[in-house]
C-alpha cells in the first residue's frame, strides 16, 4: 500500500465531521468535556491517540506541523507523530515553535508565548479531573452540571494537611472562565499560567476517554487555590546547564553513579535557541565553534 | 430530483472541508472575526458559506432543519445528495439554516442538558449582509472587545444567560461567515 492510498490526514471524511463537530462544541463550551467517538489509529492508546485524531481533523496542507513530547522535539511519540502525519497529510514540520501553525504536545506548553493562528493540541491520558476522587462516570458528569466541585477542594486542602503545601505537581486542576474545572492534562504547574489568557487555541484530545475539550484563545483559566495558599507555579530551583536560562522549565538528569546531576531545558526548542544566540549554560559549550 | 442538486459540491472533499472547517474553527473561537470560505455552489437561496459549512459538518447522523423560503424543493434535493442529511422539525435539529426572520422563535432548538451541553442546536444564520459595526461582544476568543452586525441583542443574551447551555450561531453572508458561541455576551452599543 502507498502512502497515496491514505485519505488525507489518515482518517476518513465521516469521522473527521465527527471530530470537527465535537472541536466546536467544546470551543463553544470552554472546559466542558465532549464526548466523541474515538477511533483506533496505528498507534497504541497512551501514545497520543487523542491528540492524533484533534490534529488530523484540523490539518490543512499549508500547515506547518511541530511535535513535542515533555518539551522535546525529538524523542521517540514526538519523531513518530511527525512522521505519520508527514506521510499521510504531507504537512510542513517544524522543530521551532515560532515556525509552527499546529503544535501537538505531550505534557509541555512551550516556553515562547504563542500567537494569534497558531493551534495547540494536547494529548491527555484521563480527561477527568474528578475521575480518581470519585470514579463514577454518572457521579462526576452530575457534579459537572451541578458546578459541585467541593470534592477537588477537599483534595487540595487534603494535601496542604498532609504536606504543608499543596502537593500536586503536575495535572494541576483549573477552572475555566469560572464554570468548568479542567485537567489541564499533565503538563507540569509551571506552565498552568500559560493556559490564560494566550493567544493561540487550544485543543485537547483524549483518545482511550473519548473525550474532547478545548480553551479558546482569550480565556480565563485559574488554577485553583485558597487564599491562604496561593497558588505557586513551581519549578526546579536551579539554572539551565546548557543555556544558563534562569525561567525555563528544567529536567533533572543524573549523569553519573555518584550522585552527579545536572538540569537542562525541557524544552529544547528554547534551549538551543538561547545556545544559538550565545548564552550559555554551567556545563555548556558554545554552539557556534567560537570558544 | 431537481437538476442542480447533484452539481455544486466539493471537488476535492478532504482538502477543501478541512480548509473550511479550519476557517469555521477560527470563526467560532474568535466571535467578531469574519473568514471566507469556498468550494461550493449551493442552489440559491443558500448562499456559499452556508453550503460549505454543511458540506463540511452536517451528514447522515446530524438531522438539519430548514426555516421559512430555504425549505425549498432544491434546497432539500441538494442537502440530501451531498450531505445525507436528515431533514427534520426545528426541535430535533442539530443544524438549522434559513435567515433570522425565519428562524424566530429561537428557543425551538436543543439548547442541550445539564448533562451534555453539547447536544445543542448549531444556527446557521442567513445575513443580508455581515461586518464587524455593530453590537459589542466580549467573552472567550476576544482579546478585549469585538463587534459584528448581529440581527438583535436581546435574544442572544437570553441565549448567553443561559450557559453552559445554549445554542450555538454562525452567520453567514455570500462567502464569508462568522461565529458567535453561547459563551459570548452580546451588549448594545
Amino acid at each position: 500500500m502507498t502512502d497515496q492510498a491514505y485519505n488525507f490526514a489518515y482518517l476518513d471524511e465521516q469521522t473527521k465531521r465527527m471530530i470537527r463537530r465535537a472541536i466546536l462544541k467544546g470551543i463553544a463550551v470552554p472546559g466542558y468535556q465532549v464526548p466523541f467517538a474515538s477511533r483506533e489509529m496505528p498507534m497504541p492508546y497512551g501514545w497520543g491517540t487523542g491528540g492524533v485524531q484533534v490534529t488530523a481533523a484540523c490539518l490543512v496542507p499549508e500547515d506547518c506541523l511541530k511535535v513535542i513530547d515533555q518539551g522535546a522535539d525529538d524523542t521517540t511519540n514526538a519523531v513518530s507523530i511527525r512522521k505519520f502525519f508527514q506521510r499521510t497529510a504531507g504537512v510542513a514540520v517544524t522543530e521551532a515553535t515560532a515556525d509552527a501553525s499546529v503544535i501537538q504536545t505531550r505534557h509541555r506548553i512551550p516556553e515562547l508565548p504563542l500567537r494569534e493562528g497558531q493551534i495547540l493540541v494536547y494529548q491527555v491520558p484521563i480527561p477527568e479531573p474528578l475521575r480518581f476522587l470519585e470514579p463514577r462516570e454518572t457521579e462526576t458528569r452530575k457534579m459537572h452540571s451541578l458546578e459541585e466541585y467541593g470534592l477537588m477542594h477537599v483534595k487540595l486542602y487534603e494535601d496542604i494537611a498532609r504536606h504543608g503545601q499543596i502537593a500536586t505537581s503536575y495535572a494541576y486542576p483549573v477552572k475555566v472562565e469560572g464554570r468548568y474545572v479542567m485537567d489541564p492534562s499533565p503538563i507540569p504547574k509551571f506552565d498552568n499560567p500559560k493556559l490564560s489568557g494566550s493567544a493561540a487555541l487550544q485543543l485537547f484530545g483524549a483518545g482511550r476517554e473519548q473525550r474532547i475539550y478545548a480553551v479558546p484563545p482569550y480565556t480565563s483559566v485559574v488554577s485553583l487555590d485558597f487564599e491562604d495558599h496561593p497558588f505557586v507555579a513551581g519549578k526546579a530551583p536551579h539554572d539551565c546547564d546548557l543555556c544558563g536560562a534562569t525561567d525555563s522549565y528544567l529536567d533533572e538528569v543524573i549523569v553519573d553513579d555518584a550522585g552527579g546531576r545536572m538540569f537542562v531545558c525541557s524544552d529544547t526548542d528554547f534551549c538551543r535557541g538561547r545556545k544559538d544566540a550565545g548564552h550559555i549554560g554551567r556545563l555548556g559549550v558554545q554552539t557556534d565553534g567560537g570558544a | 430530483m431537481t437538476p442542480d442538486a447533484l452539481t455544486g459540491g466539493f471537488a476535492d472533499a478532504p482538502i477543501q472541508s478541512a480548509r473550511a472547517f479550519r476557517a469555521a474553527m477560527e470563526a467560532l473561537s474568535r466571535p467578531g472575526k469574519i473568514e471566507t470560505v469556498a468550494g461550493a455552489q449551493p442552489p440559491a437561496p443558500l448562499s456559499v458559506a452556508a453550503g460549505v459549512l454543511l458540506l463540511t459538518l452536517a451528514d447522515g447522523t446530524t438531522p438539519v432543519h430548514l426555516a421559512g423560503a430555504h425549505d425549498s424543493p432544491s434546497v432539500r434535493d441538494w442537502i440530501t445528495f451531498h450531505c445525507g442529511a436528515p431533514l427534520v422539525a426545528a426541535a430535533d435539529a442539530v443544524f438549522a439554516v434559513g435567515t433570522w426572520g425565519a428562524m424566530q422563535p429561537i428557543t425551538r432548538f436543543a439548547i442541550g442538558t445539564p448533562d451534555y451541553p453539547d447536544r445543542a442546536a448549531t444556527l446557521i444564520i442567513e445575513m443580508p449582509d455581515l461586518t464587524t459595526q455593530g453590537p459589542r461582544l466580549t467573552g472567550p476568543g476576544i482579546c478585549d472587545v469585538a463587534g459584528l452586525s448581529l440581527p438583535e441583542t436581546a435574544a442572544f443574551r437570553a441565549n448567553h444567560a443561559l450557559f453552559p447551555l445554549g445554542i450555538d450561531c454562525f452567520l453567514t453572508c455570500g462567502d464569508k461567515v462568522a461565529g458567535l458561541p453561547r459563551s459570548t455576551l452580546v451588549e448594545d452599543i
